[in-house]
């Protein structure tokens, strides 16, 4: 198997120019799906018949758990590629990513501490599912953390990458934590193998708001991994080149 | 592969399986710490450390809400569907607190065998409904069995 096409991906001004067109139109369609989805689901989706209107926390409450969970992935399996093939693009990558999942991890326990005090009476328990939430936001902050404090770019990357990489047995943990163990936290509604405990009109806002979050996450991401790019390189002739030609980005 | 990146990603490998075992296993051994709650079962048969503050778990039986009508105090029996015990509690109770709802309540067993709650928490299921079909559902239901009662998922 030829490993020619991921070490394309290893150079930085190669990915700069193969991402740049992508970049700000994902991050704004991103944006206009998820305001769809929310507006759908704050004002027009039906009410729950236990918990009323406070259900509605579930359009953004939800997406931003997912999110959270999945950029940490991406960042474990950069962290992998990083770790092993030495590649650029994986630290670059990381760096950007971590903000975000951080913020995504920061929102989702936000909004259900909020949801939490609606519906269970307390704003945080320590339930398995809420503290390996706060575990992986803390994974987040170490991660930022440690690559902005260390002076030499290639120690906080590799280290950035380790912590990236070892963190992601958390990731089975958040997922299972309601089955493996009693908690306070509900079970999970969507499953691969059943329907969904929920009618259409719940999951479809529900499923756009998602597809939004993912949507303008990768937008999002490509442009700050961009940014970090023109830093990176910023001694370059070609990095010379596109600010004389262009300008400021 | 080139063998050196093959190697790295052996280490690599090996490192992240070490410690997800390492990891794995303390939470194993710590799995009564983990656990949020105590059943009723686990609490009828000692399992639960006595003379401190736990965690109580179960359904509320249908029927079995006492309310006294002059303070907040409320007296109420959980089961898990193999032993029940009554919890007594001074407080304003969760708004989705209701029979056959699962609860978490916080506080110490007394002597006399009945759980005297600090705190009490309403859990609910993963399940969502618009309340007309819930409305629906339970009309469908009285009219199919009456008087058994609904088991409610926990």
């Amino acid at each position: 198997m030829s490993w020619a096409w991921l070490h394309k991906f290893g150079s930085p001004k190669w990915f700069f120019y193969w991402s740049y067109a992508w970049a700000r139109p994902l991050f704004v369609s991103g944006l206009l799906v998820l305001v769809v989805g929310l507006i759908w689901g704050l004002a027009f989706a039906p009410e729950d018949y236990q918990q009323g209107n406070s259900v509605r926390i579930i359009y953004l409450h939800v997406p931003a758990a997912m999110l959270a969970q999945s950029c940490y992935l991406a960042l474990g399996i950069a962290g992998l590629v990083g770790l092993v093939w030495r590649i650029k693009t994986a630290a670059i990558f990381i760096n950007a990513m971590a903000p975000i999942g951080a913020v995504m991890a920061f929102i989702a326990l936000v909004t259900g501490a909020i949801w939490g005090k609606t519906a269970w009476g307390a704003w945080w328990v320590w339930d398995a599912r809420l503290t390996s939430m706060l575990v992986l936001f803390l994974l987040y902050m170490g991660i930022i953390a440690l690559q902005n404090s260390l002076e030499e770019v290639a120690l906080a990357d590799k280290s950035a990458a380790v912590i990236s990489l070892v963190g992601l047995i958390n990731l089975p943990i958040i997922k299972y934590s309601v089955v493996w163990w009693n908690t306070l936290h509900q079970g999970a509604t969507f499953t691969l193998t059943d329907k969904p405990a929920m009618p259409a009109s719940m999951w479809l806002p529900l499923l756009v708001a998602v597809i939004g979050f993912y949507v303008l996450v990768v937008g999002l991401v490509l442009w700050r991994m961009q940014s970090d790019i023109l830093w990176r390189e910023r001694r370059t002739s070609w990095v010379k080149q596109e600010v004389t030609k262009h300008g400021v980005y | 592969m080139h063998p050196v990146r093959q190697k790295r990603l052996l280490w690599v490998v090996a490192i992240v399986l070490i410690l997800g075992a390492v990891v794995g296993l303390v939470m194993y051994s710590l799995q009564q710490n983990i656990n949020l709650f105590f059943s009723p079962t686990q609490i009828a048969q000692g399992e639960a450390p006595q003379n401190t503050t736990i965690r109580a778990g179960g359904v509320v039986v249908d029927g079995s809400v006492k309310r006294d009508p002059e303070t907040l105090a409320v007296s109420f029996d959980v089961t898990d569907y193999e032993y029940s015990m009554t919890i007594e509690y001074l407080g304003i109770l969760p708004d989705l607190f209701r029979e056959g709802q699962g609860i978490v309540a916080q506080g110490e067993m007394m002597i006399d065998g009945v759980f005297k709650a600090s705190q009490v928490l309403a859990k609910h299921d993963e399940e969502y409904m618009a309340p007309e079909v819930s409305d629906a559902l339970k009309k469908a239901e009285s009219k199919k069995v009456t008087g058994a009662g609904s088991a409610a998922s926990f």
